[in-house]
């Protein structure tokens, strides 16, 4: 079954979110999402300093197989965004939740953070999106 | 509940992710569909296209239906196994379908033709054939007993011989686009079918044998190191090959004039009058409006179908597009107007990227072959 750590929070668009101590938001997409995807040839990222609400569209992966949209997964300010994917996208289908990170984000409310989904309850999204 | 072909435990024993097409479970790759691709540009891979349709034709009067129905002359190919690529057009010289008809003679099937078409026209193929044989003394047999393995790759040859012995012998010396029967007893009785053509670029064979025999098949393959690949890396080499797709590339609204395909069609000798023809010639009398054309991005991204395409001469349209990844970068086939060249624009999600209008094939041989 699905790598999906305990520590991380989830979107239903198969976005992981890491809270950092200094309060920025880390996203990326799940290894499910990469997996489904397949090999990664091209990561659009945000612009820095650019503002998105939860929900929006805010950065594209696209691999060998078709394009699909990254969604801010929280309302906040883009802080920094992971250039090294311009040269190696497959990094995110090796370490999807480790060097494959997409972006940072400050949130303009912290508290949005814990309404994501836990890792139990986003297990039980791809197992029931499986059927 | 879709359709299996007789290799689906083998895809599901190599891990292959299954999709749905055209009502078929097919493996779109089995880990990697980059480096499957890469196995078959410098080694050597074998495609389950079982899901294909092959049609068998006989009869006597065989030979002029097939040249009313095809815009090829099958004239051209009257040496046994000589294969030959075709399209199949309405009347308004529209595309309902491309395929490959092999010309037999002396196996046991009986002296005719054999053709393959696609499986996502199947139906509609099949009433057109029939409704255009209804005059015609010809027969027509569906062989949906078979099963086909493409095996492709600069090694395929080589690994395909060690893998099924002297069973496809009668191949061995085989010059492209020729097929072989090498049918017999010792065959378990059995039909085998061995051309020397394919879809990726790349030297190889597509071997049509009995579904009950496929997974022995595919098994002595594996042993022999020829690696299973998916319908995803069939798609990246075809295009990187500059083979046309059907209902991407080309459809009923357009022709093969504009579509890269001229090659294909037989004018000559003038008396031929196959489906099509004088709609063609009103097209060809006044120039084509639009051709296709290979685009190579410069900017990073990724070409896709149904962008659109903005030359100094008017617009057009990405037909099929992906990441090459022999040339590691972007690569599409488009649809543009008649005059354009050298350099487009495509809008990719609002923004305008710089690509090069480029003569295809992109890459065969396992070699570039563009700039």
């Amino acid at each position: 079954m699905s790598n999906v750590p305990n520590e991380l929070k989830y979107t239903k668009s198969h976005e992981w979110v890491r809270a950092e101590e200094d309060g920025s938001v880390t996203i990326g997409v799940t290894d499910h999402a990469q997996d489904l995807l397949g090999d990664m040839v091209f990561i659009e990222l945000p612009e820095i300093e650019a503002n998105y609400t939860a929900g929006e569209e805010c950065a594209v992966v696209e691999s060998v197989k078709a394009a699909s949209d990254i969604y801010a997964p929280i309302t906040g300010e883009v802080s920094a965004v992971n250039e090294a994917l311009a040269d190696t996208p497959e990094t995110v289908n090796q370490d999807a939740f480790g060097s494959g990170w997409i972006f940072k984000m400050t949130p303009e409310d912290a508290g949005e953070i814990e309404e994501l989904m836990d890792a139990e309850t986003y297990l039980e999204l791809i197992a029931a999106e499986s059927h | 509940m879709n359709q299996h072909t007789a290799l689906h435990a083998q895809h599901l024993a190599a891990n292959a992710k299954m999709v749905d097409f055209v009502g078929w479970d097919m493996p779109i790759h089995y880990g990697s569909q980059i480096e499957e691709h890469h196995q078959v540009r410098n080694d050597a891979g074998m495609f389950d296209v079982s899901h294909m349709v092959v049609l068998d034709l006989t009869g006597t009067g065989v030979t002029p239906f097939l040249q009313h129905l095809l815009a090829n002359d099958v004239a051209r190919i009257q040496t046994p196994g000589r294969a030959l690529y075709s399209c199949m057009l309405n009347e308004r010289g529209g595309v309902i379908d491309d395929l490959i008809v092999y010309f037999r003679q002396g196996g046991i099937i009986g002296d005719g033709y054999r053709m393959v078409v696609n499986a996502a026209t199947r139906d509609k193929d099949l009433a057109w054939i029939n409704q255009q044989a209804k005059t015609a003394d010809v027969n027509i047999r569906e062989r949906d007993d078979l099963a086909m393995i493409a095996v492709q790759g600069p090694n395929a040859r080589d690994k395909a011989h060690a893998a099924l012995g002297t069973r496809i012998d009668a191949a061995r010396e085989l010059k492209p686009f020729f097929a072989a029967d090498c049918s017999n007893a010792s065959n378990n009785g059995g039909e085998l079918f061995v051309a020397r053509t394919g879809y990726t670029g790349e030297d190889g064979y597509e071997i049509m044998l009995p579904a009950t025999q496929a997974a022995d098949a595919w098994q002595a393959l594996l042993t022999a190191g020829v690696k299973p690949i998916g319908l995803g890396a069939r798609d990246t080499l075809r295009l990187e090959a500059g083979m046309n797709l059907y209902g991407q590339d080309m459809d009923e609204n357009t022709s093969p004039l504009e579509s890269g395909l001229s090659w294909t069609v037989a004018f000559k000798p003038a008396e031929r009058d196959f489906i099509g023809r004088a709609a063609l010639e009103k097209q060809q009398a006044i120039g084509p409006a639009h051709k296709l054309v290979g685009l190579i991005l410069e900017d990073r991204g990724v070409l896709r179908a149904h962008q659109k395409v903005v030359t100094e001469h008017g617009d057009g349209e990405i037909t099929s597009g992906s990441f090459s990844p022999t040339l590691g970068k972007s690569i599409a086939l488009a649809r543009v107007p008649a005059a354009a060249q050298q350099r487009c624009d495509v809008e990719i999600r609002g923004k305008r990227l710089s690509a090069r209008i480029v003569k295809y094939p992109f890459a065969r041989n396992g070699k570039v072959c563009t700039q």
